[in-house]
C-alpha cells in the first residue's frame, strides 16, 4: 500500500513537469508556407446554438480555399479552434495560446465576443496582430488612427442602433413623429448588449422619444421582471439586443405578455434560426436588422458542398449549410483571407505576419465584381477600408420571420454618419487618453 | 530522513520564532524563491506567464484573503469577488482622478477601500453564523455586481460598462512584458504570504483560530467577538482588494463588471476547501489546481495529437475536472496541504519507517 501510493505521487509529479513542460516549450515549427488562422469559437455553453453554426462556416471556408486554390496564393492554410465558452478570461487564454502557433504567428483573429474584444485590444498593440470584429466589437474602433488593429468590418452596434431608429421613423411617417413615443432596449447585460446605449441616447436627444433600458443578467432564460416592465410600460417598439437562448426566451416572453412580435425589432445578432425555432409559431412577425440576403445558398456553398462536405471533411451538418449564421461565418472568414492576399500584393506570396496583415485589412476593396468573383454574389456588401476608417462601409435591411423562413424586406438603410462620427472620435480620444496610445498618422504610412 | 530534525537545537528565542523552524524547509524554500525569481523569468515563455502564472499568482493572493476568513476565523463568506471588484474599480477610479498617485499607493488605499467595504459586510457576522452568514455574504456579491454595473460614475461613464486601465508604472518603470508583471505580482505575493503568516500565528490570529474553534469559550477568555470578526473581514478584504486590483490592472487590463461574479466568489471558495482550510500553503496549492488544471486537461488530448473536436474536449475536461474535485475530497477532506503534511511526516521516517 505504502509503496503503490508513494509510486503514485511520483508519477504524478513527472505527469504534471512534464504536462507543464510540454506547456512551455518553444514549439519547433518547420517554416512551412503556410499561413496560420486562429479560430476563437464556442460551442459549448449558453450560447453554443449560435456560436457553432458561426464556428462551421468559418472553418468550412478555410477548408474550401486549401481543397479548391491550394491555399491563399499558394500558401496553404492551417487552423486551430480554440474554446471560449463566450467567456472573456478563457477567450483571452486561447488568444494567448494561439496567437503565436505557425510559421509567422496568427495572422488575424475574430474575437466573436464584445467582451473578448474589449480584453484582447489593449494587448493588440505589442503583439501587432489585427483583430477582425466583424459586425460586433467596440463602435469607437472604426477610428484606425487609434485602434490601430481593430477592424469593426461591415458594421457597428451604432451603426445598427441608427438604422433601427431610421426604421422606425421611416414607418412613423418620419424621423419627428417619434417625439414622445416609447422605445425600450431589452439587451444583453455585457459589453455588447450596453455598445447601442450611446446612440440610442444620442437620438432620443435629437428626436424626443423615450427610451426605455432593460437590461437582462446572462444567459438571459429569466427575464419575467423584464417582460412585467414591458407590460405596464407598453412601448411602442422593443430593440432586442440578444445573443444565444435570450433571444428566443424574449420571443417566448412576448408571446406571454402579448406584446406584438411585428414590433419587436433585433439586431443582426438576433435574428437567425437558432433565435426564432424555439419559440415556436410565436416568432412569427418578428423582425432583426441582416446584412443583405441572410439564408440561402450561392455559387460558394456549391462549391464548400462539391470540395468539402462530398469528400466527408465537412465541419458541420450538410443540411445547416447556408443558414444565417454559417453564412455569416463564412464571410468573416472571406474577409481574414481577403485581408491576407491583399496583403499578399504588396509583401509578396509567402506566409505574413500579422502586422503585414493588418495594411492587407486597411487596404481592402472588395467590389461587386470581386465579390461575384469569389462566389458571395447576395452575399455581402462591398467593403473599402482605409488606414483611418476600419469598418469599410455598412449598410443593412430588415427581414421577417415567417414561421419557417427569413424574409427580406424591401429598402436599404445605412447608418448616419454625421451622427456617429463625432461620438467615434470623442469615445476613441477618450481610450487613447485612458491607455496613453500615441495616435497614428495616416498620411504617413500609406 | 529528509525531514529528520535531529540535532537541529534552538538556543535562542529568535531562533525557536523563525518562520520555518526546520532546516530542511528553509533550504526548500530559498530554493524555490531563488528559483521563481531567476529561474522562471527565463524559462517561462509568453503564454506560459500571461495566461497560467499571473492568473495563478493573483489568484493565490486572493485565496490567502478568503482564507485568513474562512479557514481561521471560521466564517464563510461566497461573496469575495465582491470585495476583489471594489479593490478593481477603487484603484480604477484612483489611478484615474489622481493621476499623480503611485501605483503601489494606489494598490494600498484600494485594499483599504475594500477593507471598509468588507468590514460592512462584515457586521451581520456578529449575529449569525455558518450558512445564514453565507448567505448574508452572498448579499455583497450581488450588491456590488449591481453598483459597478449601474452606477456610471464607477465606470466612468463608459457607454458599454467595461473600463480598460494604462500600463502600470512604477517610479518611471513600465510594467508591460510579461516577466515583469510576473516578478511585480510574485515581490507582492511574497510580501503579503510573510505578512499573513505573522498575523496568524500572532495574538489576531490566535484570537481569530479561538473565534473559529469555539466563540462562546473564546468570549469567555476575554476576547472580544466585534474586534476578531471584524478585524478578520477586514484582513481578508483588504488582501482580496489588493488581488482585485492586480486582476484588474495587471492580469486583464480592461475587464467588465462580470469579471468578478458569483462564479468567481465561487472559485475562490473551491480554491481553499480543495488547498486546504487554515493553510496558507494549501492557498496556492487550491489556485494551482483551480488555475492550472483545466487549462492543462483543455490541452492534452491536443498535446498527444488526439483528433477531438474542441466542444468535446471542453466536456471532458469539465468531467475530469469535477471527478479530480470530488476524488481529492474523499482522499483527504482536509485538503491538498493535509497530503503534503502527511508526506512530509513520511519522509521523517523514510526510508525506515519502523
Amino acid at each position: 500500500m505504502k509503496s503503490s501510493s508513494r509510486l503514485g505521487l511520483r508519477t504524478a509529479i513527472v505527469a504534471v513537469s512534464a504536462a507543464l513542460a510540454a506547456l512551455s516549450a518553444v514549439q519547433v515549427q518547420a517554416q512551412a508556407k503556410e499561413q496560420f488562422f486562429p479560430v476563437l469559437s464556442y460551442r459549448v455553453g449558453a450560447y453554443a446554438p449560435n456560436g457553432t453554426p458561426f464556428a462551421n462556416g468559418y472553418v468550412d471556408y478555410l477548408k474550401l480555399l486549401n481543397a479548391r486554390d491550394g491555399g491563399i496564393n499558394g500558401v496553404k492554410i492551417t487552423f486551430e479552434e480554440c474554446e471560449t465558452e463566450y467567456n472573456t478570461a478563457k477567450g483571452v487564454e486561447c488568444y494567448q495560446r494561439l496567437k503565436g502557433k505557425g510559421p509567422t504567428g496568427a495572422a488575424v483573429f475574430h474575437t466573436l465576443s464584445t467582451g473578448i474584444t474589449f480584453a484582447v485590444t489593449d494587448v493588440t498593440f505589442a503583439d501587432k496582430i489585427p483583430i477582425i470584429t466583424a459586425g460586433y466589437g467596440r463602435a469607437d474602433s472604426v477610428d484606425g488612427t487609434v485602434f490601430g488593429y481593430n477592424f469593426p468590418l461591415g458594421g457597428t452596434y451604432w451603426g445598427a442602433a441608427d438604422m433601427l431608429i431610421q426604421h422606425v421613423g421611416k414607418l412613423e411617417g418620419g424621423l419627428d413623429k417619434l417625439k414622445g413615443k416609447k422605445i425600450a432596449l431589452v439587451y444583453h447585460d455585457s459589453p455588447y448588449g450596453k455598445e447601442p446605449i450611446a446612440l440610442l441616447e444620442e437620438r432620443a436627444k435629437m428626436h424626443g422619444y423615450q427610451l426605455q433600458l432593460l437590461p437582462v443578467t446572462h444567459p438571459g432564460v429569466e427575464q419575467k421582471a423584464t417582460w412585467l416592465q414591458i407590460r405596464q410600460n407598453r412601448p411602442d417598439y422593443v430593440f432586442l439586443w440578444g445573443w444565444g437562448v435570450m433571444n428566443s426566451t424574449s420571443i417566448k416572453e412576448a408571446v406571454a405578455t402579448g406584446y406584438p412580435r411585428d414590433k419587436m425589432y433585433g439586431v443582426w445578432w438576433s435574428g437567425a434560426e437558432p433565435d426564432v425555432t424555439p419559440a415556436g409559431d410565436g416568432a412569427k412577425g418578428y423582425r432583426s436588422l441582416v446584412f443583405l440576403a441572410p439564408a440561402g445558398q450561392g455559387a460558394v456553398h456549391k462549391d464548400i458542398v462539391k470540395y468539402v462536405y462530398d469528400k466527408g471533411q465537412g465541419t458541420g451538418k450538410k443540411e445547416e449549410i447556408g443558414e444565417v449564421l454559417y453564412n455569416r461565418g463564412m464571410t468573416a472568414a472571406l474577409l481574414s483571407t481577403e485581408g491576407v492576399r491583399r496583403a499578399h500584393v504588396k509583401y509578396g506570396k509567402k506566409p505574413l505576419k500579422g502586422e503585414e496583415v493588418r495594411w492587407g485589412l486597411e487596404n481592402l476593396a472588395i467590389d461587386a465584381g470581386a465579390i461575384k468573383k469569389l462566389g458571395f454574389d447576395g452575399f455581402m456588401v462591398p467593403v473599402a477600408t482605409t488606414c483611418a476608417d476600419h469598418e469599410g462601409g455598412s449598410s443593412a435591411m430588415i427581414h421577417v420571420w415567417d414561421g419557417k423562413k427569413w424574409n427580406v424586406q424591401p429598402g436599404t438603410y445605412t447608418p448616419d454618419m454625421a451622427i456617429i462620427k463625432p461620438m467615434i472620435k470623442a469615445s476613441a480620444e477618450k481610450y487613447a487618453a485612458e491607455k496613453k496610445i500615441a495616435k497614428r498618422d495616416c498620411a504617413k504610412e500609406q | 530522513m529528509l525531514y529528520r530534525e535531529n540535532g537541529q537545537f534552538k538556543s535562542s528565542y529568535g531562533e525557536d520564532q523563525q518562520m520555518l523552524p526546520i532546516l530542511q524547509d528553509r533550504r526548500v524554500m530559498f530554493g524555490l524563491l531563488a528559483f521563481a525569481f531567476f529561474g522562471v523569468p527565463f524559462l517561462a515563455s509568453d503564454y506560459l506567464f500571461l495566461s497560467i502564472l499571473i492568473p495563478f499568482l493573483i489568484l493565490t493572493l486572493a485565496a490567502i484573503g478568503l482564507n485568513l476568513l474562512v479557514g481561521y476565523c471560521g466564517q464563510i463568506s461566497i461573496g469575495h469577488a465582491a470585495f476583489m471588484s471594489v479593490g478593481a474599480y477603487a484603484a480604477y477610479n484612483l489611478a484615474l482622478r489622481v493621476p499623480q498617485l503611485s501605483f503601489l499607493v494606489v494598490l494600498v488605499l484600494a485594499g483599504l477601500i475594500a477593507a471598509l467595504v468588507g468590514m460592512l459586510f462584515g457586521i451581520p457576522s456578529l449575529r449569525i453564523k455558518g450558512l445564514y452568514l453565507a448567505v448574508a455574504t452572498l448579499a455583497a456579491q450581488f450588491f456590488m455586481d449591481w453598483v459597478f454595473a449601474r452606477v456610471k460614475w464607477f465606470t466612468n461613464y463608459s457607454h458599454s460598462g467595461s473600463v480598460s486601465t494604462a500600463p502600470v508604472e512604477l517610479f518611471g518603470w513600465r510594467l508591460d512584458s510579461p516577466p515583469e508583471k510576473y516578478l511585480f505580482l510574485l515581490g507582492v505575493l511574497v510580501v503579503f504570504t510573510v505578512i499573513a503568516k505573522n498575523l496568524v500565528r500572532g495574538h489576531l490570529g490566535r484570537e481569530w483560530m479561538a473565534m473559529r474553534d469555539m466563540d462562546v469559550a473564546a468570549e469567555v477568555i476575554g476576547i472580544r467577538p466585534v474586534y476578531a470578526k471584524l478585524t478578520a473581514f477586514a484582513v481578508s478584504s483588504f488582501y482580496c482588494g489588493v488581488a482585485g486590483a492586480l486582476y484588474g490592472f495587471i492580469y486583464l487590463g480592461s475587464w467588465e463588471p462580470l469579471a468578478f461574479n458569483l462564479t468567481l466568489s465561487l472559485n475562490l471558495l473551491f480554491m481553499i476547501i480543495i488547498g486546504g482550510m487554515g493553510s496558507l500553503l494549501g492557498s496556492y496549492f487550491g489556485a494551482a489546481f483551480i488555475v492550472i488544471l483545466p487549462i492543462v486537461l483543455d490541452q492534452v488530448p491536443q498535446m498527444f495529437g488526439i483528433a477531438m473536436s474542441t466542444a468535446t474536449t471542453s466536456h471532458l475536461a469539465f468531467m475530469i475536472f469535477g471527478a479530480l474535485i470530488v476524488f481529492f475530497l474523499i482522499v483527504e477532506p482536509h485538503g491538498l496541504a493535509r497530503l503534503w503534511a502527511i508526506g512530509k511526516e513520511k519522509l521523517r521516517l523514510w526510508p525506515f519507517p519502523h
